[in-house]
């Protein structure tokens, strides 16, 4: 008998009922995601935060239909697929959430510090109006394909340090993105895990966060994802609407050009 | 307050198709807090939806029910325009009602 044949017939024994099982197990977490998509507890948020953008707030009494997401004062519409970008009135590369935070402080008169008061929702009693805010600007990109500029020196100083970033391994477990996102086929537990260096992935990724997470019953921002992603690498904790987070932010989005916008999404 | 909720309702045939998403914490009261401290039990009780001003739905919920939850159910008749009432009343007595009309 043929040995190695015989070692590769054992091993096909044992390797194919797991992966299929497993490819099984996938297919049946798309359906639960599609099925969840239809009714989408983010629209809880998306209406919330349209009320938040059109209410006069903070000490100026000003509402947010005067800040510029980038395509003029007021402009919702298709805002979220073209950012990040570089504005020239804060002279940086910003992301939704931090051109929120610098429209809230700039326009409505809150400080830094009561604009950032709750980053991340936790229940109902601690409600986040940032995420409900971001929530509402991306609906209103649904169906919007993405167009990241990179004409500005900035804008590609911002992409060149988020790729940087994104391979630089550190903390404890000497990680890096890229040893989760890097490749193919990857998974963490049972959730597929897409390869961010490729258009494909990139694109899979960024158009559908932010999103409802099932399991915390919670709109999460695409800065809260890039957040636990730092946690779970036990890197220092990520501040919000800093160089790093924007830089990775505009490193993906970029990646994700001319894909169609499909958010706010639903994760388990 | 509560925030509103999400009512959708459309013709199906000769039957209504309605869609409700509405927000709560539904908390089960099996959980604890950081502390150990349990989280005491809060969650809708009573939902009734009405369609003009026939009762089409009337139901007691309990702690199984999800957060954020979605209820999606059929009756027969309504017609385009009828006005749909959806009333949720929770553990604590607080109460939400909202209206829509079928589409």
């Amino acid at each position: 008998m043929n040995v190695a044949h015989g070692l590769f017939a054992l091993l096909a024994l044992f390797v194919t009922p797991v992966a299929l099982a497993q490819d099984a197990t996938s297919d049946e977490i798309a359906k639960y995601r599609a099925e969840l998509q239809k009714d989408n507890p983010a629209e809880l948020w998306e209406t919330r935060g349209e009320g938040i953008w059109q209410e006069k707030r903070g000490p100026r009494q000003v509402s947010l239909q005067r800040c510029d997401l980038g395509l003029g004062e007021g402009v919702v519409k298709g805002a979220y697929a073209r950012l990040p970008r570089y504005f020239p009135d804060a002279d940086r590369v910003q992301d939704l959430e931090t051109r929120l935070l610098w429209c809230m402080v700039r326009l409505q008169g809150y400080t830094e510090a009561e604009a950032r008061r709750q980053p991340f929702g936790d229940g109902n009693e601690h409600k986040s109006d940032l995420e409900a805010l971001t929530a509402y600007v991306a609906s209103q990109s649904r169906g919007s394909t993405m167009e990241v500029s990179l004409r500005h020196p900035k804008e590609v100083e911002a992409y060149r340090l988020g790729e940087a970033l994104f391979f630089f391994r550190a903390g404890t477990h000497d990680f890096a993105c890229a040893t989760c996102h890097g490749e193919d086929g990857k998974r963490i537990r049972l959730q597929d895990l897409p390869n961010l260096t490729t258009a494909e992935g990139a694109a899979k990724a960024y158009t559908t966060w932010p999103a409802y997470r099932v399991s915390q019953g919670e709109l999460r921002t695409f800065e809260w994802r890039l957040y636990d992603c730092f946690r779970q690498q036990r890197f220092p904790e990520l501040v919000l609407g800093s160089d790093v987070a924007i830089a990775l932010t505009m490193y993906l989005a970029r990646n994700a050009n001319g894909a169609t916008f499909d958010a706010p999404g639903i994760k388990r | 307050m509560a925030d509103p909720m999400k009512i959708r309702a459309s013709l199906v045939g000769d039957s209504t198709e309605v869609k409700v998403l509405m927000s709560h914490e539904m908390e089960s009261g099996q959980r604890k807090d950081a502390q150990g401290q349990t989280i005491p039990a809060w969650f809708i009780k009573n939902v009734t939806v009405t369609c003009n001003d026939r009762t089409v739905l009337s139901a007691q919920w309990g702690t199984a029910v999800s957060k954020n939850p979605f209820l999606s159910f059929k009756f027969k008749g309504g017609a385009k325009g009828d006005k749909i009432t959806v009333t949720w009343t929770d553990t604590r007595g607080d109460t939400r009602t909202d209206v829509a009309a079928i589409a």
